[in-house]
């Protein structure tokens, strides 16, 4: 598949060097170049210097062609635009995105994104870590 | 009116300004509380602090009764994504974003934002508008309807000096709305108006048709 990620930092540099190894076409962008060293050297996608909710950037990052586009970066907003960039002028087929805030996630996804919110997942996780699993 | 403003930056700040002053209802929400204490000490209670793009906040302020939803802070993204809770989460009737890039007009207009505004085109029309080398503006965009309104002089040595309004061969859907002579008082074409060197027009078209319009009032 050709996999499109928004946000190099330590999330998006490691779902890239996970799926790079499992043989997908990878790209990923990121507004500073100094983020692309949290890439391993074995990494064989392209990293790319660009911003993901300019469309400009987004075609040469070859948005056109990619099968799933992630969005990763820092900003809950930014994703949400990237995303629906992503699904709206291109017609990606999947478009990812992470939103911290869990209401916003919630709003975005009854929109038809397709969302994660750290936020829950991991309060989720620690909740039962804590209380063990029932 | 009940506005509420997200941004308390300049622009919002002067926006609130003259809002207040026409009388409406206005509410600014602002992040940073040194901004939003700078504006209260000055209006009185108008700027409450916090994140325009969080339900919960926009709950709080009673988004649900506003009429008109502005979002003005420096960031696309943020524009994009309060307006959007602003709509889908309280159903304010009309939403408006202002654009740092004006590239993103067509997405926010597809993603249910009513109004976008960006001050990029704003500018480059007005120094167009005084460049005397820019003989076209478009005063106007009606995208409903798919039309432009734009203004065009006359230049001195036209091929259309002489000739009757209606020997012009103007594109589909074209019109001359006003005829401002450089002496004199504007008027109203008719068929056998005859433009005159130096005559500025006021002029519809559809968008489309804009670069045809202009190509045949500016041959020379």
């Amino acid at each position: 598949m050709n996999i499109l990620i928004m946000g190099c930092g330590r999330v998006g540099a490691r779902l890239a060097a996970m799926l790079d190894e499992n043989g997908h076409k990878v790209t990923i962008l990121d507004t500073d170049t100094y983020s692309f060293r949290r890439l391993p050297a074995s990494f064989s996608g392209t990293a790319l210097f660009g911003n993901g909710i300019d469309e400009e950037s987004l075609i040469k990052a070859g948005i056109e062609t990619a099968d799933v586009f992630v969005a990763v970066t820092q900003g809950d907003n930014r994703n949400v635009m990237a995303c629906q960039i992503a699904k709206y002028i291109f017609n990606v087929p999947r478009a990812v995105c992470r939103i911290y805030d869990p209401l916003r996630e919630e709003m975005y996804s009854a929109l038809g994104l397709e969302t994660l919110s750290p936020t829950k997942i991991i309060g989720e996780l620690l909740k039962e870590q804590i209380e063990g699993k029932k | 009116m009940y506005i509420i403003i997200v941004g308390g930056g300049r622009l919002g700040y002067y926006l609130m300004k003259a809002l207040i002053e026409e009388g409406h209802e206005v509410l600014v929400l602002e992040k940073d509380a040194r901004v939003c204490k700078t504006i209260t000490d000055e209006l009185g209670s108008v700027c409450f602090r916090g994140d325009g793009c969080e339900a919960s906040t926009l709950a709080e302020v009673g988004t649900g009764r506003a009429d008109m939803f502005v979002a003005v802070t420096g960031d696309d993204e943020d524009n994009l994504v309060s307006c959007q809770v602003a709509k889908h989460k309280h159903n304010v009737p009309r939403t408006i974003a202002r654009l740092r890039n004006p590239k993103n007009a067509a997405l926010f207009k597809k993603l249910g934002v009513d109004v976008t505004v960006n001050s990029t085109d704003i500018i480059i029309e007005a120094i167009e508008h005084e460049v005397p080398t820019h003989p076209v503006t478009q005063l106007l965009s009606l995208d409903e309807k798919g039309l432009i309104i734009v203004d065009v002089k006359i230049p001195a040595r036209s091929t259309l000096v002489g000739k009757m309004v209606k020997d012009l061969p103007l594109p589909a859907e074209s019109k001359l709305a006003l005829i401002i002579p450089s002496k004199g008082s504007a008027h109203v074409p008719v068929a056998h108006t005859i433009l005159q060197p130096g005559d500025q027009i006021i002029a519809i078209t559809p968008s489309q048709h804009g670069d045809a319009l202009e190509k045949l009032l500016r041959s020379t």
